[in-house]
């Protein structure tokens, strides 16, 4: 027997006791869609898990009144301490119910358990809790005293980190005071419909969270529903593009987090070992399907070949398999089509002139897979080394200088991460200063912190989400939100209005000094 | 078994480095190895520690353990009693499971080895052919602060009683005092106080005693520098001092030994010492062993645990996963 060949170590599916079909949960009740229901499958088998519901125009509508109603006239008047306790609780019920969450999460999404267990839903934790903590203290959250909710919040979510996606989204819009209607990808709706029942357990009053299911016309629906006051959606360039052309003149704020090229710069004095590690963990983590992904290996071609071979030994003990393994390191593709996107864009890798090389491990019969994958000789036009794969394929590209490394970084539509590795701290400083990408990691790749903001450059999207950034995508100043929701005339008119009424002797000293600045500016 | 001969250690170490290991040399070279990260060395090692080895692989793993244990007495209170009772546990690790294999060695301070020599019988020899060898901590262990003549008396009379392998310190002084020649020479030395009359050689042990090292950086160069000069076996630690062997630490050196072994050809073997006590622990260095460096490295001749306790820790396991259900400290015996 061969050691390496561990012992199966699944993760018991016993915790979890799932429905055979779920509503949507508008109102703090799970009530049918009113649209044709679609199944909702494990990517890992195929299997079919839940039978989904499918929100329609009027479900939409029935979801954004409850937020709406419950904005109006319990959550925006309720005190932060009193929004924080909720929060609070429902970062417990997590931890509470971690296990169980995870599983599903692992079930639904495909990704290993080890990720699901040890990233995915610590963080999500983290995250209530971080926010939790900011409810009483807005006045601190950099716009003044007194910052207002925006009001209802539209969220439409991708299936790479269902649950976590969840949580950035929701803990600070209701950290702020807002009420939202929560749209989960068609692919991964299985957690959020768990998360709804963590809601009602924690007795949030109804119509404070809103979860709709459904494809992109659902998500098209509620972007573009009147009664919303602010839109935030994660998912790919097309789909954010096309967000923000239909709230384009409307009043509704946005935050879009979309994708990304990252550039994972290694020097020739980097901790190899620990760049090695890096460079797997930021580019197989959760199969690659990471917006931030360090998808371009950019190495110094002094340290090519050798870092090739490492990578490549690396690679070769990756196990790919069943994600409620514990000792899964590669789980499965999320969804046929996706690895459909994955294929043709490595084909065209190949077909470009690139060297493609894959880890050796079996396929399983059933599900979507791909094997971990890297080219070399990868050409900066190539399309592999421009366009986002979201798998576990890494573009390996060369640089000879500094300068010739932040060009190549920098040389995409895309700004939303990178990565630097090397032993010199002042190289770290000199390099990430130049690098316009939102989130830059120093010998590490793919950490996440609630206290961190989090967000891109160019078509990588445009606000942050986590720390005191996100909170401020979720508020506006006093003046301003008073006024309510409306066109944004009626805004403007309003908000000049209460800037006069409200606090005379505040405002009347404020407008010189910044019309001042901003003329600098 | 048998060391590597001094000869071709030497030659070796000239090839690398390209010129006479003096301070310099061994400076430009140890100082030129990448460095280390130790968040992300830390964050590997928790990785590797978060598999799970279950049924079939774990009853491999306890085995394999328990034959990979240097079983060890360094006490000022031991005397040839306690000696031949620790050899007699070595021997026969469970008296109620036949099955269960024996240890890779007994280590003791060079004065008991005649006992444990003694003790064995014709079970003494090597372990990779299921005997039991004879270890000795010798140059002034633990600390190593005595003049190079007393630390090569030390070694040569150890391996005259019959000592098969010798656990040297390293100057860890000299090493931190950047006089890496001094520390290399030394371990040359003592690498040539464990050859036997008839030509055949103990196998030498290194110890870095990585607590005193303190960062990942001297370990790697401690590393390779004992490997360059003749070291067959890299080992953490003494054992007297905190901490000893870490998950981290272990990993290290084993990427050392990785590399070393794609740079030559040649196998150095491992050995974690210190603070490994419970069988969990243990499965975390075989996993890190076999990810890091293969699976062949887990043999006698390659990797061992220096420990005390955690054989019984391994035995109750091992009848837990016969029996079905957990007994207590007084179904495995003391030593």
């Amino acid at each position: 027997m061969s050691f390496l060949e561990y012992a199966p170590a699944p993760e018991s599916r016993a915790i979890l006791s799932l429905r055979d079909s779920y509503g949507l949960f508008i109102d703090g009740e799970f009530v049918d869609g009113r649209g044709t229901p679609f199944q909702s499958i494990s990517p890992a088998s195929e299997e079919k898990i839940a039978t989904i519901a499918n929100a329609n125009q009027a479900d939409v509508d029935d979801a954004v009144a409850a937020a709406r109603r419950a904005h109006d006239r319990v959550w925006s008047r309720m005190s932060g301490r009193d929004r924080g306790k909720y929060l609070f609780r429902i970062a417990r019920l997590i931890q509470e119910r971690a296990r169980e969450l995870a599983v599903a999460e692992s079930l639904d999404n495909g990704k290993p358990i080890k990720e699901s267990r040890d990233v995915d839903v610590p963080l999500v934790a983290a995250w209530f809790f971080y926010y939790a903590g900011w409810a009483d203290k807005l006045d601190y959250a950099g716009l003044g005293a007194n910052p207002k909710a925006l009001g209802v919040a539209a969220q439409v979510i991708p299936w790479n980190f269902p649950l976590l996606m969840l949580a950035w989204k929701i803990a600070p819009a209701l950290a702020a005071g807002n009420t939202v209607v929560l749209k989960p990808a068609e692919t991964t709706p299985l957690t959020a419909l768990l998360f709804a029942e963590i809601v009602q357990q924690a007795d949030l009053p109804p119509g404070v969270v809103n979860i709709i299911t459904g494809a992109g016309d659902t998500g098209a629906a509620l972007v573009g529903h009147d009664d919303v006051d602010k839109v935030a959606f994660t998912g790919s360039t097309a789909v954010g593009r096309a967000i923000a052309k239909q709230v384009a003149g409307t009043h509704k704020k946005v935050t879009l987090e979309l994708g990304g090229k990252a550039a994972n710069i290694v020097f020739d004095d980097a901790p190899i070992d620990q760049a090695i590690e890096g460079i797997v963990n930021g580019i197989f983590f959760n199969q690659g399907h990471v917006c931030c992904a360090g998808s371009r290996l950019l190495v110094q071609e002094s340290i090519h070949d050798e870092v090739v071979e490492r990578l490549k030994t690396r690679l070769s003990t990756l196990r790919l398999g069943d994600p409620l393994d514990k000792n899964t390191d590669i789980g499965a593709i999320n969804s046929r089509e996706q690895l459909d996107r994955i294929r043709e864009l490595s084909d065209a890798g190949v077909a470009e002139g690139a060297d493609r090389w894959s880890a050796p491990c079996e396929i399983p019969e059933n599900g979507f897979w791909y094997a971990p994958t890297i080219f070399t000789n990868v050409q900066t036009s190539n399309r592999i080394a421009r366009e986002e794969i979201f798998g576990p394929v890494l573009s390996v590209l060369t640089f000879r200088t500094p300068q010739e490394a932040i060009a190549k970084a920098n040389n995409t539509p895309y700004g939303l991460s990178a990565g630097i590795w090397t032993d010199k701290g002042s190289r770290i400083l000199a390099v990430a200063d130049q690098l316009r990408a939102g989130v830059v990691w120093a010998n590490t790749f793919n950490r996440f912190d609630p206290s961190s903001p989090f967000g891109g450059y160019k078509e990588s999207g445009y606000g942050r989400e986590g720390g005191r950034h996100g909170l401020g995508a979720y508020l506006s100043p006093a003046s301003v939100t008073s006024a309510g929701r409306g066109t944004p005339r009626a805004v403007e008119a309003a908000a000049s209005a209460a800037s006069a009424d409200e606090k005379p002797a505040r405002r009347t000293r404020r407008p010189a000094r910044p019309a001042k600045k901003g003329a600098a500016k | 078994m048998s060391g590597t001969s001094l000869v071709t250690a030497r030659e070796r170490a000239l090839a690398v480095l390209g010129g006479e290991p003096d301070d310099a040399t061994l400076r430009r070279y140890l100082h030129g190895i990448a460095g280390v990260d130790a968040v992300g060395l830390e964050q590997r090692a928790a990785g590797l520690g978060t598999r799970s080895i279950k049924t079939s692989s774990k009853k491999w793993a306890l085995d394999r353990i328990i034959s990979l244990i240097d079983l060890t007495t360094l006490e000022g209170a031991d005397t040839p009693g306690k000696v031949r009772s620790l050899v007699a546990k070595a021997m026969n690790p469970d008296p109620a499971d036949a099955t269960t294999p024996r240890v890779a060695a007994v280590c003791v301070y060079g004065d008991m080895v005649p006992y444990a020599v003694d003790a064995l019988g014709p079970v003494h020899g090597d372990p990779d052919d299921g005997l039991i060898s004879v270890a000795a901590v010798a140059t002034a262990f633990p600390s190593g602060r005595s003049s190079l003549e007393i630390k090569l008396a030390d070694t040569a009379e150890a391996v005259a009683n019959g000592a098969d392998e010798i656990d040297m310190v390293i100057d860890r002084g000299a090493f931190l005092a950047g006089r890496y020649g001094l520390v290399f020479d030394q371990i040359a030395a003592v690498k040539e106080a464990c050859r036997r009359p008839d030509g055949t050689s103990a196998s030498l042990k290194v110890i870095l005693e990585t607590g005193e090292l303190v960062t990942y950086d001297n370990v790697r160069r401690a590393s390779w520098l004992s490997i360059l000069a003749g070291g067959d076996f890299i080992k953490t630690s003494t054992g007297k001092v905190q901490p000893a062997a870490t998950l981290p630490v272990t990993l290290l050196m084993l990427e050392v030994v990785r590399d070393w072994h794609l740079m030559t050809g040649q196998r150095i073997g491992v050995k974690p010492a210190g603070g490994i006590r419970a069988s969990k622990d243990a499965i975390k260095y075989l996993v890190t062993v076999a990810e890091t460096v293969g699976e062949e490295w887990l043999q006698p001749h390659l990797f061992r645990f220096g420990a005390s306790s955690l054989l019984n820790d391994v035995l109750l396991q091992r009848q837990k996963m016969a029996t079905g259900h957990y007994s207590g400290p007084d179904y495995v015996t003391i030593d």
